[in-house]
């Protein structure tokens, strides 16, 4: 059992109401420091809605969130820059912090995307400004770091490498994640806990007492539910541009 | 040295531009053009009433700027209007109300074209004052709310979960709105100022890769238009707004061939 104080950000039966409907209801889960909790779940099911509740986005919400620090990182899933900002890939990372030039080489470094530099961020592809938005996540060695799938539109060994690469942040920094992913398999190979959403909690615990429940087989499919018990390494699927998951 | 009213004008003019380089990228960046307008618009109301209370110009423009920008805010989240047609309805009843109060002034001798165009003839010491002291505090408040306003600007969400607290950069930011307007009044009229924000800024965009940059071109456009403009103005008699404007304007396209050049440098 952990103390207490290792808890980064804890909700308690947290939600959000959007014109009389409920986005997502009485989520309740907490992210300890040097843990990997995972948000899964159907499109619609509130896994956005509940990562922004937990960092504060939203003001009027349901329930209630315990947030422990202020040195967070965030990846968000959708990001809009507007191009009439003339910004490069140098002070984007500067963005809500100022580093030195030291801690920017070696973040993007670790993502592969330290050519980039001095680029312009309208001129980056979809996968490289993925790594630049995780790059300055990590750059500012957060306590907590929220990741809102965070390797969409990174090609295929890439996304390997990165997911590889959060697992190891948490050990180095022993901050705490809290990630959504659509990729079963990551789930099961680096995550402590799991929250399987849709709408409500639907289940949750570590990946294996997930893959038992069958309110997750009722949502994934009996396949899902057996890559999760019998971990394989096999990819049965490809990422669409849109993080969607697509049978091969 | 400020017996001449021509110096006088010059260095307020250079005092504006210092303060409308930065602003005006914020107001290009954060698509605030027409909230510009509508603050200005709202300024004749705040000079009749400095007229029929006999109090400084600046100080009544920005507290009527200020309540305005604070009324816009209540409907916005009141009514169910589109954010133009909001802008729109208050610069216009603003200006209109302005406008029939003046009617009302008959009893004092009132230049309105200087006060719709600017007027060099019409800067007194006092008002250099107000404008070298005013801009001064706008642009340290400005500075120190940068981060904040500049990350949300770029993205609201991870501006407010890294902590950043972007509502209140938001808030202050309208009141420094208010306050350019108020002291640069004088010198462009208040149916330019929005001009003086934009047009440096937007000729700065033209050549700046980051956004320290623009800011320092976006100075050194208003300073030189301010300069051209004023010689423009006391060479040939013109209003002292429409001619740094018109200078702006100017350098504005010669800015567009710079883009020219780059987009051949790429193919």
């Amino acid at each position: 059992m952990s103390t207490d104080q290792n808890i980064l950000v804890k909700l308690n039966d947290a939600g959000l109401q959007l014109n009389n409907k409920w986005l997502v209801k009485g989520v309740s889960l907490q992210v300890e420091k040097g843990k990997i909790v995972t948000l899964i779940g159907p499109n619609g099911s509130g896994k956005s809605t509940t990562a922004k509740i937990a960092l504060g986005i939203y003001k009027k919400i349901g329930g209630s969130v315990e947030k422990y620090t202020n040195k967070v990182g965030y990846v968000p899933q959708k990001i809009s820059i507007d191009w009439t900002l003339p910004l490069r890939v140098n002070d984007f990372m500067m963005l809500t912090e100022s580093l030195n030039k030291d801690t920017i080489d070696e973040a993007l470094s670790l993502t592969g995307v330290i050519h980039l530099k001095d680029k312009n961020l309208g001129d980056l592809s979809g996968g490289e400004f993925q790594r630049v938005l995780l790059a300055r996540a990590i750059s500012k060695k957060p306590d907590l770091l929220v990741l809102d799938e965070p390797v969409q539109g990174v090609d295929f060994t890439g996304e390997i490498a990165l997911y590889e690469l959060i697992k190891k942040i948490s050990d180095e920094l022993s901050c705490g994640i809290l990630l959504i992913s659509h990729d079963l398999h990551t789930v099961m190979s680096a995550t402590d806990h799991v929250v399987c959403l849709n709408g409500h909690v639907c289940c949750s615990g570590s990946p294996m007492d997930v893959a038992k429940n069958k309110e997750y087989k009722a949502l994934f499919g009996e396949q899902a539910s057996q890559i999760l018990s019998r971990y394989q390494h096999k990819h049965d699927h490809i990422h669409t541009d849109e993080g969607e998951i697509k049978k091969n | 040295m400020f017996d001449d009213f021509f110096i006088r004008a010059l260095v307020a003019g250079i005092g504006v531009a210092f303060v409308t380089g930065p602003l005006g990228c914020f107001v290009i960046w954060r698509r605030l053009s027409y909230f510009g307008d509508t603050l200005a618009h709202s300024a004749l109301l705040g000079v009749t009433l400095a007229f029929t209370m006999e109090f400084n110009i600046a100080i009544s423009v920005f507290v009527i700027s200020s309540i305005l920008a604070l009324i816009l805010i209540q409907l916005q989240k009141k009514t169910n209007l589109p954010g133009d047609a909001l802008l729109g309805l208050l610069a216009h009843s603003s200006l209109a109300v302005g406008l029939v109060v003046v009617g009302f002034l008959t009893f004092i001798r009132f230049d309105i074209m200087g006060l719709l165009f600017g007027d060099i003839l019409a800067v007194s010491v006092n008002d250099l004052l107000i404008i070298w002291i005013g801009g001064a505090f706008i642009l340290l408040t400005l500075k120190f709310i940068w981060k904040p306003l500049f990350a949300s600007t770029v993205n609201y969400e991870l501006a407010e979960a890294e902590g950043l607290n972007p509502d209140r950069a938001k808030a202050i930011f309208t009141i420094l709105m208010a306050a350019i307007i108020a002291i640069s009044i004088k010198i462009v009229g208040l149916l330019l100022i929005t001009g003086m924000l934009i047009i440096p800024a937007a000729m700065a965009r033209n050549l700046s890769s980051s956004p320290q940059s623009m800011v320092i071109y976006s100075i050194i456009g208003g300073l030189l238009s301010v300069i051209i403009g004023l010689f423009t103005s006391l060479e040939f008699n013109t209003s002292s707004g429409p001619s740094i404007i018109t200078a702006a304007l100017l350098l504005f396209i010669l800015s567009l061939f710079k883009i020219k050049q780059t987009i051949k440098l790429k193919n």
